[in-house]
């Protein structure tokens, strides 16, 4: 067994770097992400090694990039593109949504746009305006998309080739508040089906389920309600469209608890369509109502009170005591 | 090249026929069409004509309510056959929604066209059987897939000598209105082809409107002087002259082949009909405009050539007449016999990969279905 200890973010560099290796078509583009490795160094060295036009610096367009990686699809090529932050992905959202996602329908199953786009994601950094978003229910809302959202190094490192090798267009989701979480990364033993949730830590009386930076804090606060008595099941998401409601089910069917938590704004979120499907698939299951724990519905705050926007261990704690209160 | 001086305003349009029909010969361009012959200019006049009757055909089928819309193309057929014919097989174009003329040129069955308008397709034909991409109904957002393709080309070109690259060397064009031209999509796919110096034709029809909106609003300078931003060659030509169209496109076709670089044609023409078949232009423009472009018919100037110098005789045009009714009494017949699509095709055209979402909303939709389905076959509910 190969394991080493990496940070998420070199794990994604490992696992670029991998696709690059194998596949002669894949190619990455975006800003800054040549000479300097882009922003949070994740392409760091990959283009003293695979050359200027198959790391390719890219203009500054986030339109043009999206665009262009999508002609490039076309032609055969499979870009891995990288958008600097979350909140810089709007100028491209109409390449996204109106074009990479349906070129397969448009083309009735003709060909597809196969383009994953990077985006590292998330708040908690401290970060100005802009810097810190979890626009992900706008892209799971629109067919033809796929969302992962890793949320250590060892499924960072496999679910990046997982989504450079997916035939239908991936939006990559990376917690940036996490590039720096060391974990093992088994790079011979590939990791589940990206597509799949995980159970993360088993419980019997509740589960929570989240998705890329808040794994840390769903499983501290399970490991917080354990003292209390309670046995809470986390499972880790990982993908966010599709989403496993198989898995979901299950644990609810055993747990009767659900409690769904996200950065997000909670309405009109992820939380919202799990706890949808739940009640239609779980309700006699249920013992309490879903409870969602995400964002205000606000623009993200500035940093010196995010903290307070933000879902933490109390917060997950407090929705705990909510549903046990049922 | 010479042509890279960027006067503001004062480009000379590029014409190598007059509106009356008359050859004007051109120190640069005349250069491109040498081989254009007798049989070739019958050829384009022919293009031209198919292209013309087909649009005819498919706006009378909108008006009988067998099309949801209609784009109609009249007068705009030169800057489409010459455009068209000036590409190469292997060449890679990205329409809008208007190149139907465009499809000709690249054998584009004209009844397989009218599968979007029908309501049965949103693409309809297969865009690798004839390098001719699905029309694109969200203005401009084909220009950086064109950018992008052309910088597929590169890569798949890279190492090729000069000789190979003048001799099997690809290059796209890329189709855009000049009401489009407005769109931030147009500048970013500039900007790119600029950046890689990408192999790409950037080929505007200026049509004059926007829908109601007049090409001034859209941009205080010929669209061609842009170019010059960008640090690549913008080119005006008059769109209605279908000789002069194919000369400069082959100009920046074989240029971008070489690997020079994109260009931009600005090809000045007139859209004598309506928007669609839901715009009035009765609204917003005056009849004496419309006149004067009667007057520079991109048809009846080939018409008069061909006439005038003993290129054709009145049978040849008897003959196209005649042709493009059967065609279009073709493209009437076929078109309506298309069968509805299921929607539960649909399901199958989202994602290339097994999707379980996908999979649960089929299930329910057949299941659905299939219960009224048992309805009609054992007759009204009892
Ligand atoms: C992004 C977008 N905005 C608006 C429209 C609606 N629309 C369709 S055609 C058109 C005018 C286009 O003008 P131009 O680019 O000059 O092309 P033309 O139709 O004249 O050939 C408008 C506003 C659209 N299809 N896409």
């Amino acid at each position: 067994m190969s394991t080493t200890t990496m940070t998420l973010a070199k794990a994604i560099t490992a696992g670029l770097d991998k696709v690059l290796a194998t596949n002669p078509k894949s190619l990455l583009i975006g800003e800054d992400i040549g000479r300097l490795g882009g922003v949070y160094r994740v392409t760091d060295g990959l283009i003293d090694s695979y050359g200027a036009d198959r790391v390719i610096d890219s203009p500054l367009g986030e339109a043009g990039i999206i665009g262009t990686s999508i002609g490039m699809a076309i032609r055969g090529y499979s870009p891995i593109a990288e958008i600097q932050f979350d909140g810089f992905v709007f100028p491209a959202f109409n390449q996204i949504t109106t074009q990479l996602a349906k070129m397969r329908a448009r083309s009735e199953g003709r060909f597809g746009a196969p383009v994953v786009i990077r985006i590292p994601y998330g708040g908690g950094i401290g970060s100005i305006e802009h810097h810190s978003e979890s626009p992900e229910a706008l892209f799971a809302h629109t067919a033809g998309l796929r969302i992962m959202a890793p949320s250590n190094a060892h499924d960072a490192y496999w679910m990046i080739q997982q989504a450079a090798a997916c035939q239908d267009p991936v939006i990559f989701f990376e917690p940036k508040r996490r590039y720096w979480l060391k974990g093992e990364v088994d790079t011979e033993n590939p990791a589940a089906d990206a597509f799949k949730a995980q159970v993360i830590r088993p419980g019997e009386d509740a589960t929570i389920v989240t998705y890329g930076p808040l794994v840390p804090v769903a499983l501290a606060a399970a490991e917080a309600a354990r003292e209390d008595g309670r046995s809470v099941e986390v499972i880790d998401l990982r993908s966010v469209s599709p989403i496993d409601f198989d898995t979901i089910t299950e644990s609810v069917e055993k747990t009767g608890r659900l409690i769904v938590t996200h950065e997000a704004p909670t309405f009109g979120g992820i939380g919202g369509e799990i706890a949808a499907r739940i009640s239609e698939r779980a309700f006699l299951s249920l013992e309490a109502p879903v409870i969602r724990v995400g964002g205000f519905h606000m623009p993200y705050p500035v940093a010196k009170v995010e903290e307070q926007y933000l879902p933490d261990i109390d917060k997950v704690l407090e929705a705990l005591d909510r549903s046990f209160a049922y | 090249m010479t042509n890279t001086v960027h006067e503001p305003s004062e480009q000379a349009l590029i014409q190598l026929l007059t509106p009356e029909g008359e050859r004007r010969s051109h120190a640069e361009y005349d250069s491109y069409i040498q081989d254009v012959d007798a049989e070739m200019l019958r050829g384009f006049y022919r293009d031209m004509a198919l292209t013309r009757r087909f649009d005819q055909e498919a706006t009378a089928l909108q008006r009988q309510g067998q099309l949801a819309l209609w784009v109609p193309l009249r007068g705009q057929e030169a800057a489409q056959i010459g455009s068209g014919r000036a590409t190469r097989p292997s060449d890679y174009i990205f329409p809008t929604y208007r190149e139907h003329g465009v499809a000709l040129t690249r054998n584009v069955d004209f009844p397989q066209m009218l599968r979007i308008f029908r309501g049965i397709s949103n693409g309809g034909w297969d865009p690798r059987e004839n390098n001719f991409h699905m029309y694109t109904m969200v203005l401009a957002a084909q220009m950086p897939h064109a950018t992008g393709y052309a910088m597929g080309i590169q890569r798949d070109q890279a190492g090729w000598d000069a000789e190979r690259l003048e001799k099997d060397g690809e290059a796209v064009v890329a189709y855009f209105g000049d009401g489009s031209s407005t769109e931030g999509e147009v500048h970013e796919s500039m900007v790119f082809a600029a950046s890689f110096n990408s192999p790409v034709v950037f080929f505007c029809q200026n049509n004059q409107w926007a829908i109601s909106v007049p090409f001034h609003v859209q941009s205080k300078v010929p669209l061609a002087d842009r170019a010059a931003g960008y640090g690549f060659p913008g080119i005006r030509v008059d769109g209605n002259d279908v000789l002069a169209v194919l000369a400069v496109t082959r100009w920046a076709l074989e240029r971008a082949r070489r690997g020079e670089g994109p260009v931009l044609i600005e090809a000045v023409t007139y859209r004598m009909s309506a928007h669609t078949t839901a715009d009035d232009p009765t609204k917003y423009r005056l009849d004496a405009d419309e006149e004067a472009w009667v007057g520079r018919d991109p048809l009846a100037r080939l018409e008069k050539h061909l006439r005038d110098n003993d290129l054709a005789d009145e049978l040849f045009f008897k003959q196209v007449a005649v042709d493009g009714d059967e065609m279009a009494t073709r493209v009437r017949v076929e078109a309506m016999a298309f069968p509805d699509p299921e929607l539960a095709q649909s399901f199958a055209n989202v994602y290339a990969e097994a999707h379980p979402l996908i999979q649960e909303e089929l299930k329910w939709h057949l299941e659905y279905e299939a219960g009224f389905a048992d309805t009609t076959e054992e007759g009204a509910p009892r």
